[in-house]
């Protein structure tokens, strides 16, 4: 099968820009994943643009602003995993010979607050089923009754991130925080504080997805893999009303990361670096079980363990994580790619994994969609 | 006038019911009901009206009010497990987390939301401590 390599990467940072328009920072994003893998005007056959809230023709804005249009410009929804969903579709059209380089990019300006999705029907919204941090609080709950999590482990899940996003530049929050800040700050949906839920924000991500022959010192793409849901858990990502109190289905994040591991050929063992979904604190934890990188119920152990913090045997979010950064839901799922690759070329200053050679990214939310990446060097 | 959330989704009797489906296929039962099995995808699924008693199996408090709802503020969301094998995603009467435990027995109740632009009482499904 033909590889695949990220031969450049390229960020808007992510934060909020009043006055900058989701165009704008787009184009940013694009114009430094081209110049980094040395490419332009003409040098790319189809770009594919992840995005939830930009609206019609997102990527097409982007491109006639930077004069590159012609090619297919397909802009790809897929909630949380917007980006890996535009990230596996350029990568499977360069293994399949259709096109040799494809630009993949997200961009998002997000709603202020909670998010209004799209997603419920009025109903559920009149009903007060909206409610976005209520299913992550439930979700929570469940991970504290089967894993053994407690709230002091949510808060230093926050402190481990925002201690790592401090040395991110583009980061949202770059200040560290504490255990009696988090558990300080006011209760949204029980267990979860403010502080343990990530915002919504806005930003742009760009990468350059190249056969490999061509691009050959580019990291490698390994796998990159989407799926949605096997109904059965009520709460799933995919929201439903009901489910199963049978729940024996693997969640998406799980199908996702058996497929990415088998089409890599490597398993979470093999993992230098992690960046995972952790729109709230126990959503991270959740990621860790449901990615393999611990035994299912073994996630604050993990993190008992030192082993997700930087220094330690596995880092988990090195850049900050969501939970740092803040979360623009087309442009997530590629920012952590970019970080990915950064860290793999060993470009990280101060949060750099060292020696860090193989590396997985991972994006779940709302369809369900569970995206995961696997990157070597 | 006293109008229903959705139609078709719970009845407003004494005592109330929420509407589900059972697959004949599978076996498995679902809320709400849909054109085909969820699971299995046998279409027409038998309608059946759920258990109206159940046990909590998580819970939490919705403490800002979340986009579209015009409703008061703390309220409690939950899921409550039927003997039919099927956990249903659902408003709780009780919004302090602490006067709940895991396994407490919950029953089906109607309650008002709002009142709509016409004055109607606009009400939906919750369960409730039994």
């Amino acid at each position: 099968m033909t590889g695949v390599t990220v031969a450049g990467v390229g960020l808007h940072p992510f934060g909020r820009f009043d006055g900058v328009s989701t165009t704008d920072m787009g184009v940013v994003a694009v114009r430094a994943a081209l110049h980094e893998a040395g490419i332009g005007k003409g040098d790319f056959q189809a770009a594919f643009c992840g995005t939830a809230y930009g609206g019609v023709a997102t990527g097409h804005k982007v491109l006639s602003r930077l004069g590159m249009t012609g090619m297919p410009i397909v802009d790809v929804e897929a909630g949380c995993a917007s980006g890996g969903a535009a990230l596996m579709l350029a990568a499977a059209a360069i293994r399949a010979g259709q096109y040799d380089t494809v630009l993949v990019f997200g961009t998002e300006k997000m709603p202020k607050g909670i998010i209004r999705s799209s997603f419920f029907e009025p109903w559920q919204e009149e009903a007060g089923l909206a409610s976005t941090p209520a299913f992550f609080g439930l979700r929570a709950q469940r991970l504290c009754i089967t894993s053994g999590v407690t709230k002091d482990h949510l808060a230093r899940v926050v402190v481990k991130n925002r201690r790592h996003g401090a040395a991110n530049p583009d980061a949202m929050y770059q200040k560290e925080t504490t255990v009696e800040a988090v558990l300080g700050s006011r209760v949204v949906c029980e267990p979860l504080h403010l502080f343990m839920l990530c915002s919504p924000n806005e930003g742009a991500a760009a990468l350059v997805l190249r056969r490999a022959d061509l691009a050959p010192s580019g990291v490698t793409l390994a796998a990159a893999v989407l799926r949605s849901h096997i109904p059965g858990s009520v709460l799933s990502e995919s929201t439903p009303l009901a489910g199963l109190a049978a729940d024996d289905a693997p969640a998406p994040t799980t199908l996702a990361a058996t497929a990415a591991y088998e089409e890599a050929g490597l398993g979470p063992a093999d993992l230098h670096v992690v960046e995972c979904q952790d729109t709230d604190a126990a959503r991270e934890l959740g990621s860790c079980e449901e990615l393999g990188l611990c035994e299912p119920g073994g996630s604050a152990a993990l993190l008992d363990s030192g082993a997700t913090t930087l220094g330690g045997r596995l880092p988990v979010n090195p850049s900050g994580g969501l939970l740092s950064k803040g979360e623009p839901l087309g442009a997530s799922a590629l920012g952590q790619v970019a970080e990915l690759v950064r860290q793999l070329r060993g470009e990280c200053g101060p949060r750099q994994v060292e020696g860090a050679r193989v590396a997985l990214s991972h994006t779940v939310g709302r369809g369900a969609n569970a995206g995961v990446v696997i990157l070597t060097r | 006038m006293r109008v229903l959330v959705r139609d078709g989704l719970f009845t407003d009797g004494d005592p109330p019911a929420l509407l589900g489906t059972h697959c004949a296929a599978c076996g498995a039962v679902h809320f709400p009901r849909a054109d085909a099995c969820t699971y299995c995808a046998t279409e027409n699924p038998e309608p059946v009206e759920l258990s109206r008693r159940g046990t909590l199996w998580a819970w939490t408090t919705v403490t800002a009010p979340p986009p579209g709802y015009q409703g008061e503020v703390p309220f409690g969301i939950g899921v409550v497990e039927l003997p039919e094998g099927v956990r249903v995603i659902s408003r709780l009467t009780e919004s302090d987390p602490g006067a709940l435990t895991e396994g407490q027995p919950m029953e089906l109740r109607v309650v008002p939301l709002h009142q709509d632009d016409d004055g109607n009482d606009v009400v939906t499904y919750a369960f409730a401590p039994a």
